[in-house]
């Protein structure tokens, strides 16, 4: 079994990508996040609760949107245990329809290198070709 | 309609700590879809430097929530659950939150505003170790829409 290497902070440039995943989101999604998280607001699986809201249909938890693209930056590092902060702006909702999946995708790149081995990376964040997160930064702690 | 500013600066009773298993971290990491083998293998975390199994990144905004109920359902403080959307997010770590942690909570409304016709409610929960240190901070900011037609006090 090889070791695993958490990235090196004097591999990684200025500018660099962190490449791009995509998250299939289903109803069956949203109700194992809403146990795990213990976040059971019902407009994260009842169209009812969530047409009472105003909102067009059953939508996404903010927190597991979060959540997913914190991945992107996570597996880039090699380290689910890098990120030293990471903060998001809510802009759109994910709707996610009974029988058919929500996709999410993100991207990034290494904004700044900071100092003591950790840098800044910004995500973009989009579905249904709408960012649904905005001004998305994490700081990463890297190996040497 | 409007929230109360003078609830800015209140604290709230977090409840008790929150007991960080490893069982429930791999319970929200297969939540959140994440497969890395760190989060079900302690010599594999520990190999990486990590004293337990980590917890992903976002996972302080579960106890955040927990013991953070106090300012969402405190009738002074005015928030309409129907109205609520969540805004932002904002985690900081001192360090990852690990399996064995058990957290403590201190849990305050940091601020009110207005935001056109929106208010906008940050609360803070910070949690720390047994040891007293702390670990990570979590501010949520819920926008409540449409009630910025006048602050009320109590």
């Amino acid at each position: 079994m090889s070791e695993p290497v958490t990235r090196s902070f004097a591999e990684v440039e200025a500018g660099a990508s962190l490449g791009e995943l995509a998250f299939d989101v289903s109803r069956a999604d949203l109700i194992r996040y809403a146990g795990a998280s213990l976040d059971f607001n019902p407009i994260h699986w009842s169209e009812r609760a969530a047409e009472r809201a105003g909102l067009p249909d059953v939508i996404a938890h903010g927190m597991l949107t979060m959540a997913l693209a914190a991945r992107l930056a996570t597996n880039w590092a090699r380290d689910p245990g890098a990120v030293r902060s990471y903060s998001v702006r809510f802009s759109a909702v994910v709707p996610v329809p009974a029988h058919r999946s929500a996709r999410i995708t993100v991207s990034g790149s290494v904004v700044t290198k900071l100092d003591n081995d950790r840098v800044a990376v910004e995500l973009t964040v989009t579905s249904d070709e709408r960012q649904v997160l905005k001004h998305v930064y994490a700081v990463l702690q890297l190996a040497q | 309609m409007g929230l109360n500013r003078l609830a800015i600066g209140r604290r709230y009773d977090p409840g008790p700590p929150f007991d960080v298993s490893r069982q429930k971290i791999r319970e929200f990491a297969a939540a959140i879809g994440d497969d890395d083998p760190m989060y079900g293998d302690v010599e594999l975390a520990r190999a990486a430097g990590h004293r337990d199994v980590p917890a992903p990144p976002t996972f302080g905004s579960v106890p955040s929530l927990l013991m953070g109920q106090g300012p969402r359902t405190d009738p002074e403080v005015g928030l309409d659950f129907g109205r609520v959307v969540h805004g932002e997010q904002r985690i900081e770590l001192t360090r990852p939150i690990y399996a064995g942690d058990v957290l403590g909570g201190m849990i305050t409304i940091a601020d009110i505003r207005e935001a056109g016709s929106n208010e906008v409610i940050e609360i803070l929960c910070v949690l720390s170790d047994e040891g007293g240190e702390e670990v990570c901070r979590v501010t949520s900011l819920l926008v409540s829409r449409g009630t910025a037609t006048g602050s009320r006090n109590v």
